[in-house]
């Protein structure tokens, strides 16, 4: 399998806390169109992407394609919280594909949790991200995903593991879009005031840059190998 | 640090964009948004080719895939990059129908007079009987579930079903047509096909050293293989679904492998 490795470590400054090292691993699965395996610290998430394919006549939509996401937890069945993850993660796809150029297609994203160890829907629109690439759909922008969490003294930590995040007063997941860092998606958990909202999507846009740049590095790479 | 944010395109030439880039095209000096130019110039000097990968947005070309950006003069030399084409080198397993692509389909259906065409998209391709060289309503082409074919794109859009034909515009078959009897098809990714179609390709040529065979490539990323025995058949087949990975030198170190056999 021609599978392409990479790994990024970047310290954010001003906040006091660096992203988790993260790699990404892309085309490692043969049979769906794209797939990517990505890596934030202990975080794990692989996603398979196949499309544009052929759609159920109830499901097509005519004048784009109809984006279907499901996300399988690591052990057990799909409940609820994974139905509202999905419906985030397909939002935040969708903004970014055009799926004008496909209509009455049907694109399928299947993630798996491999392991979770905290920043979870992150990895998710991460790993995402890299498969939408891997799969060669048309996008209008790249994003990222980045969790913060607030503790109970009012530090802001960026990429929190699961003990932090459940210490935490509130976890906060933005999605950054590439072309101009603008806000596509925002979730929070816990109350924070407005103040400190605006401190987290601060320091959430300037550790995209790094996110982004890794994107970059990693793609320049196998690129370059072919 | 986000570097490719409206950057020169003759600058990104051979270099990765990502989705989200913007490439600026050099301004012409005639251009000039108010005027219409009356005149004997037809289409004028520099026209932009807009590539698989690009489209265009208001200050130039935004990058929707990600890849090595290609670009090719127009005509002959001539200074800048004022015409041409610029499309971008991505690799990809899924297959979308282009107008005048030439494919591998097989045979699903036969409904009435057309026959449905599985060509790896998202569509089934439709293709009437009348589409082969010599057919006519008494004499029909022998065609059954099933079978291979080899066909070019004549109507392919995303809006349309798309619409298969085994005839080019002069009415010749030009090697389209059913394939026949035994070989192998078998499916690459796209990038590999393009390489393979490249003039005097040295994969090719390295093969046919080898054992004398018969080759059909379909844009679609489909393969057929046709070799004397059937282990030379699987042979070929193995080496050229390796080609993806293996780097020149590997490549012929097998090859030599094998024909020391």
């Amino acid at each position: 399998m021609a599978a392409t490795q990479e790994e990024g470590k970047m310290a954010t400054e001003g906040v006091g806390c660096c992203l988790r090292p993260f790699s990404c691993e892309q085309g490692l699965l043969s049979r769906p169109d794209g797939s990517a395996a990505f890596l934030q610290g202990d975080t794990s998430v692989l996603v398979g992407l196949y499309g544009p394919a052929e759609v159920k006549v109830s499901k097509e939509l005519p004048d784009r394609a109809a984006l279907e996401v499901l996300l399988r937890p690591k052990v057990g069945l799909p409940g609820v919280i994974e139905r509202s993850r999905e419906q985030l993660l397909r939002q935040t796809c969708e903004a970014v594909l055009l799926g004008v150029l496909h209509p009455r297609t049907a694109i399928t994203l299947v993630l798996q949790v491999l392991s979770d160890a905290g920043s979870l829907l992150s990895c998710c629109l991460n790993a995402a991200c890299m498969g939408m690439l891997d799969a060669g759909l048309p996008l209008s922008s790249l994003f990222c995903g980045v969790t913060c969490a607030i503790d109970p003294n009012g530090i802001i930590i960026l990429d929190p593991t699961t003990q932090q995040e459940q210490e935490a007063r509130a976890v906060l997941t933005f999605a950054i879009d590439s072309t101009e860092k603008k806000v596509l998606t925002a979730t929070t958990k816990g109350s924070c005031s407005v103040v400190e909202m605006q401190q987290c999507l601060a320091a959430a846009q300037h550790a995209a840059d790094t996110i982004f740049q890794f994107y970059r590095d990693s793609i320049q790479r196998r690129y370059s190998k072919s | 640090m986000a570097a490719g944010r409206g950057e020169a395109a003759e600058a990104c030439v051979g270099r990765v964009v990502l989705p989200g880039d913007v490439l600026l095209l050099p301004a012409r000096p005639d251009e000039d948004g108010e005027r219409l130019r009356l005149g004997a110039g037809a289409a004028p000097r520099g026209r932009l080719l807009c590539g698989p990968g690009l489209r265009r947005c208001g200050a130039g070309l935004l990058v929707t895939k990600c890849g090595l950006l290609r670009h090719r003069q127009a005509g002959g030399g001539g200074g800048g990059a004022a015409g041409g084409a610029y499309w971008v080198d991505s690799q990809q397993k899924r297959y979308v129908p282009v107008k005048g692509d030439h494919v591998i389909g097989i045979v699903t259906a036969k409904a009435g007079d057309v026959f449905k065409l599985d060509v790896g998209g998202s569509e089934q391709a439709s293709l009437s009987y009348l589409a082969f060289e010599g057919a006519t309503k008494r004499n029909r082409p022998n065609v059954q579930v099933g079978d291979l074919i080899y066909g070019q794109f004549l109507v392919a859009n995303k809006d349309m079903e798309p619409e298969m034909v085994c005839i080019d515009s002069s009415g010749r078959s030009s090697g389209m047509g059913i394939i026949g009897q035994d070989g192998f098809l078998f499916k690459v990714s796209l990038g590999l096909i393009r390489k393979l179609l490249a003039p005097k390709c040295e994969i090719i040529q390295e093969l046919s050293q080898l054992y004398p065979f018969e080759l059909v490539l379909g844009m679609n990323g489909r393969i057929w293989v046709k070799a004397k025995t059937v282990q030379q058949t699987l042979i070929i087949v193995n080496i050229l679904e390796a080609c993806e990975y293996m780097t020149a030198e590997q490549r012929k170190q097998a090859l030599a492998k094998l024909s020391g056999n």
